[in-house]
Protein backbone atom coordinates (compact mmCIF):
# COMPACT_ATOMS: atom_id res chain seq x y z
CA UNK A 1 0.00 0.00 0.00
CA UNK A 2 2.67 2.48 1.06
CA UNK A 3 4.69 1.74 -2.05
CA UNK A 4 1.69 2.35 -4.26
CA UNK A 5 0.97 5.66 -2.51
CA UNK A 6 4.61 6.68 -2.85
CA UNK A 7 4.33 6.00 -6.56
CA UNK A 8 1.09 8.00 -6.63
CA UNK A 9 2.84 10.90 -4.89
CA UNK A 10 5.38 10.92 -7.72
CA UNK A 11 2.81 11.34 -10.47
CA UNK A 12 2.81 14.65 -12.27
CA UNK A 13 -0.59 16.05 -11.13
CA UNK A 14 0.09 15.06 -7.52
CA UNK A 15 3.36 16.99 -7.50
CA UNK A 16 1.71 19.95 -9.24
CA UNK A 17 -1.11 20.06 -6.68
CA UNK A 18 1.26 19.64 -3.73
CA UNK A 19 3.52 22.44 -4.86
CA UNK A 20 0.84 24.77 -6.22
CA UNK A 21 0.64 28.25 -4.75
CA UNK A 22 -3.12 28.74 -5.08
CA UNK A 23 -4.68 25.46 -6.20
CA UNK A 24 -4.11 23.58 -2.96
CA UNK A 25 -5.40 26.37 -0.69
CA UNK A 26 -8.37 26.76 -3.03
CA UNK A 27 -9.30 23.07 -2.86
CA UNK A 28 -8.73 23.10 0.89
CA UNK A 29 -10.98 26.15 1.28
CA UNK A 30 -13.79 24.50 -0.70
CA UNK A 31 -13.37 21.41 1.48
CA UNK A 32 -13.69 23.44 4.69
CA UNK A 33 -16.42 25.84 3.57
CA UNK A 34 -18.57 22.97 2.28
CA UNK A 35 -18.74 21.85 5.92
CA UNK A 36 -21.34 24.56 6.44
CA UNK A 37 -23.63 22.94 3.87
CA UNK A 38 -22.80 19.30 4.43
CA UNK A 39 -22.16 19.01 8.17
CA UNK A 40 -24.56 21.87 8.81
CA UNK A 41 -27.60 20.20 7.26
CA UNK A 42 -26.57 16.79 8.69
CA UNK A 43 -26.44 18.36 12.17
CA UNK A 44 -29.84 19.97 11.63
CA UNK A 45 -31.36 16.57 10.80
CA UNK A 46 -29.74 15.02 13.87
CA UNK A 47 -31.01 17.85 16.06
CA UNK A 48 -34.48 17.35 14.59
CA UNK A 49 -34.36 13.65 15.44
CA UNK A 50 -33.48 14.65 19.00
CA UNK A 51 -36.33 17.15 19.06
CA UNK A 52 -33.95 20.09 19.52
CA UNK A 53 -34.39 21.93 16.20
CA UNK A 54 -36.96 22.22 13.40
CA UNK A 55 -39.62 20.56 15.57
CA UNK A 56 -42.57 21.68 13.44
CA UNK A 57 -41.03 20.06 10.35
CA UNK A 58 -41.87 16.35 9.80
CA UNK A 59 -38.74 14.19 9.69
CA UNK A 60 -39.84 12.67 6.36
CA UNK A 61 -39.90 16.16 4.82
CA UNK A 62 -36.32 16.74 5.95
CA UNK A 63 -35.07 13.38 4.68
CA UNK A 64 -36.73 13.90 1.31
CA UNK A 65 -36.17 17.66 0.88
CA UNK A 66 -33.07 18.56 2.87
CA UNK A 67 -31.02 15.39 2.65
CA UNK A 68 -30.38 15.86 -1.12
CA UNK A 69 -28.52 19.06 -0.18
CA UNK A 70 -26.58 17.14 2.43
CA UNK A 71 -25.65 14.55 -0.19
CA UNK A 72 -24.58 17.23 -2.66
CA UNK A 73 -22.41 18.73 0.05
CA UNK A 74 -20.97 15.32 0.83
CA UNK A 75 -20.13 14.77 -2.83
CA UNK A 76 -18.17 18.03 -2.81
CA UNK A 77 -16.43 16.97 0.41
CA UNK A 78 -15.42 13.65 -1.13
CA UNK A 79 -14.14 15.15 -4.39
CA UNK A 80 -12.11 17.87 -2.67
CA UNK A 81 -11.01 15.47 0.07
CA UNK A 82 -9.69 12.98 -2.47
CA UNK A 83 -7.85 15.74 -4.30
CA UNK A 84 -6.22 16.83 -1.05
CA UNK A 85 -5.27 13.23 -0.31
CA UNK A 86 -3.94 12.80 -3.82
CA UNK A 87 -1.66 15.81 -3.31
CA UNK A 88 0.29 13.95 -0.63
CA UNK A 89 -0.98 10.36 -0.38
CA UNK A 90 1.91 8.58 1.36
CA UNK A 91 2.14 11.37 3.94
CA UNK A 92 -1.56 11.27 4.86
CA UNK A 93 -1.62 7.49 4.85
CA UNK A 94 0.78 7.54 7.80
CA UNK A 95 -0.95 10.41 9.59
CA UNK A 96 -2.55 9.38 12.89
CA UNK A 97 -5.45 11.81 12.54
CA UNK A 98 -6.12 10.78 8.96
CA UNK A 99 -6.41 7.19 10.15
CA UNK A 100 -8.75 8.16 12.99
CA UNK A 101 -10.84 10.07 10.46
CA UNK A 102 -11.11 7.05 8.14
CA UNK A 103 -12.20 4.80 11.04
CA UNK A 104 -14.84 7.33 12.12
CA UNK A 105 -16.07 7.59 8.52
CA UNK A 106 -16.62 3.84 8.59
CA UNK A 107 -18.60 4.21 11.86
CA UNK A 108 -20.70 6.93 10.25
CA UNK A 109 -21.31 4.83 7.14
CA UNK A 110 -22.53 1.94 9.29
CA UNK A 111 -24.76 4.31 11.27
CA UNK A 112 -26.27 5.79 8.11
CA UNK A 113 -26.91 2.32 6.74
CA UNK A 114 -28.59 1.19 9.96
CA UNK A 115 -30.66 4.36 10.12
CA UNK A 116 -31.95 4.11 6.57
CA UNK A 117 -32.38 0.35 6.40
CA UNK A 118 -34.01 -0.09 9.82
CA UNK A 119 -35.17 3.06 11.56
CA UNK A 120 -36.16 5.36 8.73
CA UNK A 121 -38.28 2.68 7.01
CA UNK A 122 -41.06 3.29 9.48
CA UNK A 123 -40.67 7.07 9.43
CA UNK A 124 -44.33 7.50 8.49
CA UNK A 125 -45.28 6.30 11.98
CA UNK A 126 -43.29 8.97 13.82
CA UNK A 127 -42.44 11.62 11.23
CA UNK A 128 -44.45 14.32 13.02
CA UNK A 129 -43.46 13.42 16.58
CA UNK A 130 -41.52 16.30 18.15
CA UNK A 131 -39.15 13.77 19.69
CA UNK A 132 -38.46 10.65 17.64
CA UNK A 133 -38.19 6.99 18.83
CA UNK A 134 -35.22 5.92 20.89
CA UNK A 135 -33.43 4.15 18.05
CA UNK A 136 -33.59 7.29 15.89
CA UNK A 137 -32.28 9.41 18.74
CA UNK A 138 -29.40 7.02 19.34
CA UNK A 139 -28.55 7.15 15.63
CA UNK A 140 -28.61 10.96 15.86
CA UNK A 141 -26.23 11.01 18.81
CA UNK A 142 -23.85 8.55 17.13
CA UNK A 143 -23.98 10.72 14.01
CA UNK A 144 -23.31 13.98 15.88
CA UNK A 145 -20.44 12.49 17.87
CA UNK A 146 -18.83 10.84 14.85
CA UNK A 147 -19.08 13.87 12.58
CA UNK A 148 -17.68 16.07 15.34
CA UNK A 149 -14.79 13.62 15.69
CA UNK A 150 -14.29 13.62 11.92
CA UNK A 151 -14.16 17.42 11.77
CA UNK A 152 -11.71 17.62 14.68
CA UNK A 153 -9.50 14.81 13.33
CA UNK A 154 -9.68 16.35 9.86
CA UNK A 155 -8.44 19.67 11.16
CA UNK A 156 -5.61 18.01 13.11
CA UNK A 157 -4.32 16.16 10.02
CA UNK A 158 -2.49 19.41 9.25
CA UNK A 159 -0.25 18.99 12.29
CA UNK A 160 2.88 16.86 12.21
CA UNK A 161 3.21 15.96 15.91
CA UNK A 162 3.08 12.23 15.26
CA UNK A 163 4.68 12.06 11.83
CA UNK A 164 6.91 9.07 11.16
CA UNK A 165 9.91 11.28 10.41
CA UNK A 166 9.63 12.87 13.85
CA UNK A 167 11.13 10.33 16.22
CA UNK A 168 11.28 9.10 18.90
CA UNK A 169 7.56 8.43 19.32
CA UNK A 170 5.94 5.83 21.52
CA UNK A 171 5.52 2.36 20.00
CA UNK A 172 1.77 2.84 20.21
CA UNK A 173 1.83 6.00 18.08
CA UNK A 174 4.17 4.42 15.56
CA UNK A 175 1.89 1.41 15.38
CA UNK A 176 -1.23 3.56 14.85
CA UNK A 177 0.54 5.64 12.20
CA UNK A 178 1.97 2.54 10.52
CA UNK A 179 5.50 3.91 10.65
CA UNK A 180 8.24 1.70 9.29
CA UNK A 181 11.00 2.04 11.86
CA UNK A 182 14.42 0.79 10.86
CA UNK A 183 16.03 -1.25 13.65
CA UNK A 184 19.19 0.47 14.89
CA UNK A 185 22.22 -0.86 13.07
CA UNK A 186 24.91 -2.34 15.33
CA UNK B 1 -7.20 50.81 15.30
CA UNK B 2 -3.59 51.07 16.20
CA UNK B 3 -0.97 48.39 16.12
CA UNK B 4 -0.40 48.99 19.84
CA UNK B 5 -3.80 47.53 20.62
CA UNK B 6 -3.01 44.35 18.68
CA UNK B 7 0.32 44.04 20.44
CA UNK B 8 -1.49 44.40 23.75
CA UNK B 9 -3.91 41.64 22.67
CA UNK B 10 -1.03 39.26 22.04
CA UNK B 11 0.34 40.02 25.49
CA UNK B 12 -2.88 39.13 27.30
CA UNK B 13 -2.92 35.99 29.41
CA UNK B 14 -5.14 34.11 26.93
CA UNK B 15 -3.05 35.24 23.96
CA UNK B 16 0.18 34.11 25.62
CA UNK B 17 -1.27 30.79 26.78
CA UNK B 18 -2.66 29.84 23.36
CA UNK B 19 0.47 30.96 21.51
CA UNK B 20 2.91 29.07 23.69
CA UNK B 21 0.85 25.87 23.78
CA UNK B 22 1.37 23.16 21.17
CA UNK B 23 -2.19 21.82 21.42
CA UNK B 24 -4.43 24.75 22.26
CA UNK B 25 -4.50 26.55 18.92
CA UNK B 26 -5.29 23.41 16.86
CA UNK B 27 -7.95 22.23 19.32
CA UNK B 28 -9.66 25.62 19.54
CA UNK B 29 -9.45 25.84 15.75
CA UNK B 30 -11.19 22.46 15.45
CA UNK B 31 -14.02 23.70 17.69
CA UNK B 32 -14.16 26.86 15.59
CA UNK B 33 -14.92 24.55 12.64
CA UNK B 34 -17.59 22.71 14.62
CA UNK B 35 -19.14 26.11 15.29
CA UNK B 36 -18.96 26.82 11.55
CA UNK B 37 -20.85 23.61 10.83
CA UNK B 38 -23.54 24.40 13.36
CA UNK B 39 -23.94 28.02 12.31
CA UNK B 40 -23.77 27.08 8.63
CA UNK B 41 -26.57 24.56 9.00
CA UNK B 42 -28.81 26.81 11.05
CA UNK B 43 -28.36 29.75 8.68
CA UNK B 44 -28.57 27.77 5.43
CA UNK B 45 -31.85 26.04 6.29
CA UNK B 46 -33.60 29.40 6.41
CA UNK B 47 -31.60 31.02 3.58
CA UNK B 48 -32.18 28.17 1.13
CA UNK B 49 -35.88 28.29 2.03
CA UNK B 50 -35.97 32.07 1.51
CA UNK B 51 -34.35 31.65 -1.89
CA UNK B 52 -36.97 29.00 -2.61
CA UNK B 53 -34.83 25.96 -3.36
CA UNK B 54 -35.35 23.89 -0.20
CA UNK B 55 -38.23 22.85 2.08
CA UNK B 56 -40.73 24.85 0.03
CA UNK B 57 -43.64 23.17 1.82
CA UNK B 58 -42.63 24.60 5.20
CA UNK B 59 -43.69 28.07 6.40
CA UNK B 60 -40.74 30.47 6.46
CA UNK B 61 -41.63 31.74 9.93
CA UNK B 62 -41.58 28.23 11.39
CA UNK B 63 -38.12 27.51 10.00
CA UNK B 64 -36.86 30.85 11.30
CA UNK B 65 -38.26 30.19 14.76
CA UNK B 66 -37.13 26.58 15.05
CA UNK B 67 -33.52 27.27 14.01
CA UNK B 68 -33.07 30.52 15.90
CA UNK B 69 -31.43 29.15 19.02
CA UNK B 70 -28.91 27.21 16.91
CA UNK B 71 -27.92 30.36 15.07
CA UNK B 72 -27.28 31.93 18.47
CA UNK B 73 -25.42 28.81 19.65
CA UNK B 74 -23.35 28.76 16.44
CA UNK B 75 -22.38 32.44 16.62
CA UNK B 76 -21.57 32.07 20.32
CA UNK B 77 -19.29 29.08 19.64
CA UNK B 78 -17.58 30.93 16.80
CA UNK B 79 -16.93 34.02 18.92
CA UNK B 80 -15.81 32.12 22.03
CA UNK B 81 -13.29 30.12 19.97
CA UNK B 82 -12.44 32.92 17.53
CA UNK B 83 -11.39 35.42 20.20
CA UNK B 84 -8.62 33.25 21.74
CA UNK B 85 -7.40 32.32 18.24
CA UNK B 86 -7.19 36.02 17.41
CA UNK B 87 -5.51 36.96 20.69
CA UNK B 88 -2.76 34.40 20.08
CA UNK B 89 -1.75 35.96 16.76
CA UNK B 90 -3.22 39.47 16.87
CA UNK B 91 -0.21 41.17 15.27
CA UNK B 92 -0.23 38.73 12.37
CA UNK B 93 -3.94 39.50 11.94
CA UNK B 94 -3.23 43.22 11.95
CA UNK B 95 -1.12 42.83 8.80
CA UNK B 96 -3.52 40.31 7.24
CA UNK B 97 -6.01 41.72 4.67
CA UNK B 98 -8.26 38.64 5.02
CA UNK B 99 -8.66 39.38 8.71
CA UNK B 100 -9.90 42.90 7.98
CA UNK B 101 -12.28 41.64 5.29
CA UNK B 102 -13.69 39.22 7.82
CA UNK B 103 -14.00 41.81 10.58
CA UNK B 104 -15.70 44.25 8.20
CA UNK B 105 -18.21 41.68 6.95
CA UNK B 106 -18.97 39.90 10.22
CA UNK B 107 -20.96 42.69 11.90
CA UNK B 108 -22.89 43.25 8.66
CA UNK B 109 -23.73 39.54 8.45
CA UNK B 110 -24.84 39.43 12.09
CA UNK B 111 -26.90 42.62 11.78
CA UNK B 112 -28.50 41.41 8.55
CA UNK B 113 -29.37 38.03 10.07
CA UNK B 114 -30.95 39.66 13.12
CA UNK B 115 -32.87 42.13 10.95
CA UNK B 116 -34.19 39.48 8.55
CA UNK B 117 -35.28 37.17 11.35
CA UNK B 118 -36.90 40.02 13.25
CA UNK B 119 -38.79 41.06 10.13
CA UNK B 120 -39.96 37.46 9.54
CA UNK B 121 -41.18 37.23 13.14
CA UNK B 122 -43.09 40.50 12.80
CA UNK B 123 -44.58 39.91 9.38
CA UNK B 124 -44.15 36.32 8.13
CA UNK B 125 -43.95 36.15 4.33
CA UNK B 126 -46.61 33.79 2.99
CA UNK B 127 -44.51 32.53 0.11
CA UNK B 128 -41.22 32.93 -1.70
CA UNK B 129 -41.03 36.35 -3.36
CA UNK B 130 -38.29 38.41 -4.99
CA UNK B 131 -37.88 40.03 -1.59
CA UNK B 132 -37.29 36.77 0.30
CA UNK B 133 -34.99 35.54 -2.47
CA UNK B 134 -32.88 38.68 -2.18
CA UNK B 135 -32.75 38.33 1.61
CA UNK B 136 -31.67 34.66 1.46
CA UNK B 137 -29.06 35.28 -1.24
CA UNK B 138 -27.64 38.31 0.58
CA UNK B 139 -27.36 36.38 3.82
CA UNK B 140 -25.54 33.50 2.13
CA UNK B 141 -23.18 35.89 0.34
CA UNK B 142 -22.36 37.74 3.58
CA UNK B 143 -21.73 34.59 5.61
CA UNK B 144 -19.77 33.04 2.76
CA UNK B 145 -17.51 36.10 2.69
CA UNK B 146 -16.97 35.88 6.45
CA UNK B 147 -16.12 32.16 6.26
CA UNK B 148 -13.93 32.36 3.13
CA UNK B 149 -11.98 35.34 4.46
CA UNK B 150 -11.64 33.49 7.77
CA UNK B 151 -10.14 30.44 6.08
CA UNK B 152 -7.83 32.66 4.07
CA UNK B 153 -6.35 34.26 7.21
CA UNK B 154 -4.41 31.04 7.65
CA UNK B 155 -3.12 30.96 4.07
CA UNK B 156 -1.99 34.55 3.66
CA UNK B 157 0.84 35.35 5.99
Amino acid sequence: MLEFLQWLAGTEPSIALRESLYMWPFVESVHVLTLALFAGTAIMLDLRLLGLALRPVPVAVLTSRMLPWTRAGFAAMVVTGMLLFYANPAHYYQNVFFRIKVVLLAVVALNIWLFHSRIHRRVAEWSRDPVTPRAARIAAIVSLASWAGIVVAGRLIAYNWFDCDIQPQSDFINWIAGCVIQPPTQ
Amino acid sequence: MGLAFFQWCEGTFIGETVRTSVWLFPIIEAFHLLGLSLLGGAVLVLDLRLVGVMLGSEPIAELARSTRRWVVAGVTTMVLTGVPLFLSEAVKCYYNPSFWVKMATLPVAVAFTVAVRRQIAKEPPAATSPRTRLAGATSMLLWFTVAAAGRWIGFSS
